[in-house]
């Protein structure tokens, strides 16, 4: 600073010249979006959300557990099956892990969607740009606003289940599901921001809010209901399986699994299966005879948890990355953009 | 240091004898692929003054201002605002610099107070600190009473003066307004342009404000820069902006009473007025009242004229009933500049096409196209043309 100012700008006062920049503008930014998302309407929608996705699986998961528990001897981690254990239903699986892998999309765009949009349409963008922050504070402040709400309520609505086994049911949980549990929820933490920076980056490219919210959750119903079947339609035409030879289904196969990797929802739900149940040792379905068979002649055993994050580690590394993605493309393309509407 | 503290701690006159100007721009250029939105542009804001940056829609002011503040980088040349590159260390000119812009706007479901808050603690202030300063603000901006209202609740005039509120709050060297008195009754126009005044005159403030109504700012800018298609085509006070583009002529309005023919009137009131000595041109105006403009030639003998022709229309038969100097306002300023631009750049496109078809050098031209070109205002002469390169 000093260094571009004219001599002459020396017989400025001395504290006018080292005027306080702030350091962190990023926290200012998302401390008033947290009051924001707080006092919002959007704040009442996630708690009921996440309300419905613990209490209903809850009610069912305790009736289970209860039969369960008589036959404990052959439960493992049967904590761990307050989160995974429910009721199988023709339309919906309730269970905490699959209502959180369903809601989790939903929450991560509704607090993104107008993020930048809003403050552009109302004008306030370039008056919250021309403070002395850097430009992407504005962003990173927005994106860890809404990592921060839907975490902590999270977090909340999962220690309320977890009391809520100890303290009507009886189930105290063992050091490693603990462990689990808090790398499940670090997972789960991921897939909601994936969805986050994906709400984000509608908001920056889409300069309409309702049309971000459209394309938003048209694509998460488009994933979560449709994503699957065009799949098994997809797959058999790139890869016909009718009058193939052996090695022309089994390529049909691990082509279609190599779609459905792409799919975060999938990824967060192999997830889940691995980190959730100690017992499972593979995540998808097996794509030949052989494997079947393996899989089914396997001696049943408990994996530990470092185990478990061995099989689902590219999982993992790929639901970072779809996250990085998203995040990245938003932030350049709002550092791109033109301040002016 | 807070507002609230500034007028004390600053005073208005420096002691040191040239300060440098705040706000300097060299050659400033923006281009968005063809389009040439701000060109060569060579402004200079003196400390304290209150410039007025004229031009149409789309004349490149709002640009300009973005490169200021650092919120859009220049294409070619430099700034300097308070010593500083906004390109190149925004943050602290921003944080030296009030910002209103465009078309302001508020977190409508927070109150007024809270938005200023905001911004106050983006600039470093907070607790009481930020508090006092608030209040000082509001109070400058007339809004005390109400700041504890929401915003949505504001009338359009309040959320302008909030919006000046919210460019105090970080308390300023340089203050830049964008389209201040747009949409605003007359009375919220008169009410900020007198706050401009007072912070101008008891802060030493420097004010750059834009706008697209000459006329309204005229009074309170004591320079002004009047901007068509990207370029400055004249830079002084009104009087000098006057003197330059105007020349040496003087108008008088001159009304006579109507009764019966119209054509008939036009040419005895013609033959009247048009053989006094001096004037060099004698023109009916569109204007109410349909008023005669007697155009004299040199300015210096409109004060002869003047009192010559209430005896010329006795004379002639004409019975006079208003008779006065007419003052060349910046609207004229800007028509007049506009019209001799445009003419100029149809001079010299005509003088190409001529050297084209003579010599047979392609005719693509050297002539950028620009936001606006119908107003086709070409670069001011000082320039000269030696950056005026052909794109190939």
């Amino acid at each position: 600073m000093t260094a571009t100012a004219r001599p002459a700008a020396a017989a400025e006062p001395a504290e006018r010249m080292t005027a306080r920049v702030p350091r962190a503008g990023w926290t200012v930014v998302a401390g008033k979006e947290i009051g924001d998302h707080v006092s919002s309407i959007r704040f009442v929608v996630l708690l009921i959300v996440l309300g419905i996705a613990a209490g209903i699986p809850l009610y069912f998961a305790a009736d289970t557990i209860r039969q369960a528990a008589e036959r404990a001897s052959e439960a493992a981690a049967i904590f761990l099956a307050l989160f995974t254990i429910g009721e199988e239903t023709p339309y919906i699986t309730l269970r905490v892990d699959t209502f959180v892998a369903l809601v989790a999309p939903l929450l991560g765009i509704i607090f993104a969607f107008d993020a930048v949009n809003s403050e552009r349409h109302d004008g306030t963008l370039p008056r919250l740009l021309s403070q002395p922050i850097h430009r992407d504070d504005v962003i990173n402040g927005k994106f860890a606003a809404g990592l921060a709400v839907i975490g902590i309520v999270l977090v909340a609505m999962l220690a309320i289940v977890s009391g809520y086994g100890m303290f009507r049911l009886g189930i105290v949980p063992e050091a490693s599901e603990i462990f689990r549990l808090i790398a499940w929820t670090a997972a789960t933490f991921v897939y909601v921001a994936l969805w986050l920076a994906f709400g984000l980056l509608l908001s920056v490219a889409i300069r309409n809010t309702a049309t971000a919210a459209l394309v938003g959750f048209g694509t998460w119903l488009f994933l979560t209901l449709f994503g699957p079947l065009v799949l098994s339609f997809l797959a058999p035409i790139i890869a016909p399986i009718s009058g193939a030879t052996q090695e022309q289904v089994y390529s049909s196969a691990v082509f279609q699994d190599t779609i459905t990797r792409l799919l975060p929802s999938n990824l967060y739900q192999e997830i889940s299966v691995a980190l959730l149940n100690p017992s499972a040792t593979q995540v998808s379905a097996p794509a030949t005879i052989g494997q079947a068979i393996q899989a089914n002649q396997q001696v049943g055993t408990l994996l530990s948890l470092d185990q478990s994050l061995l099989i689902v580690w590219p999982q993992i590394v790929a639901l970072v990355a779809l996250t990085v993605i998203c995040f990245g493309a938003a932030y350049v393309l709002f550092m791109r953009q033109e301040v002016r509407a | 240091m807070t507002a609230a503290a500034a007028p004390q701690a600053r005073p208005a006159a420096r002691p040191d004898a040239a300060p440098p100007a705040p706000l300097v721009t060299r050659r400033l250029t923006k281009k968005y692929g063809d389009l040439v939105a701000v060109n060569q542009l060579d402004l200079e804001v003196r400390r304290g003054e209150i410039f007025g940056l004229l031009g149409q829609n789309g004349a490149g002011k709002t640009t300009t201002i973005l490169m200021l503040l650092g919120l859009t980088e220049p294409t070619e040349g430099e700034a300097r605002v308070v010593g500083l590159d906004p390109a190149r260390s925004p943050r602290e000119v921003k944080r030296r610099v009030g910002y209103l812009p465009d078309a302001v706007g508020f977190y409508d479901d927070m109150s007024g107070r809270a938005n200023l808050r905001y911004t106050a603690s983006l600039n470093g202030l907070s607790g009481r600190d930020a508090e006092r300063a608030i209040d000082a603000v509001l109070d400058q901006v007339r809004l005390t009473s109400r700041g504890n209202d929401k915003v949505r609740t504001y009338s359009r005039g309040m959320r302008q003066r909030l919006g000046i509120a919210d460019a105090l709050v970080k308390d300023p060297d340089i203050l830049i307004l964008d389209e201040p008195t747009t949409a605003i009754d007359p009375i919220g126009v008169q009410e900020i342009l007198e706050l401009l005044q007072t912070l101008s005159r008891d802060q030493g403030l420097t004010i750059l404000l834009s706008s697209h109504l000459l006329s309204q700012v005229q009074s309170v800018c004591d320079r002004v820069g009047i901007f068509a298609a990207g370029r400055l085509i004249g830079q002084g006070t009104v009087q000098e902006l006057a003197a330059r583009f105007i020349q040496d002529q003087a108008t008088i309005e001159v009304e006579f009473h109507e009764d019966g023919d119209d054509a008939e009137l036009a040419q005895r009131v013609e033959g009247a007025l048009a053989a006094l000595p001096s004037v060099t041109a004698v023109a009916r105006s569109e204007r109410v009242g349909r008023p005669w403009h007697v155009t004299v030639t040199p300015a210096a003998a409109e004060a002869e004229v003047r009192e010559q022709i209430p005896a010329a229309a006795v004379a002639a038969g004409l019975r006079l009933i208003g008779l006065s100097p007419h003052v060349p306002s910046l609207d004229d300023i800007y028509r007049v500049a506009l019209r001799r631009r445009a003419e100029e750049r149809a001079a010299r496109r005509a003088a190409r096409a001529e050297k084209a078809a003579a010599g047979g050098i392609p005719t693509t031209s050297g002539d950028t196209p620009t936001t606006a070109d119908k107003t086709a205002a070409a670069r001011p002469t000082r320039h000269g043309r030696r950056s005026r390169r052909p794109r190939s």
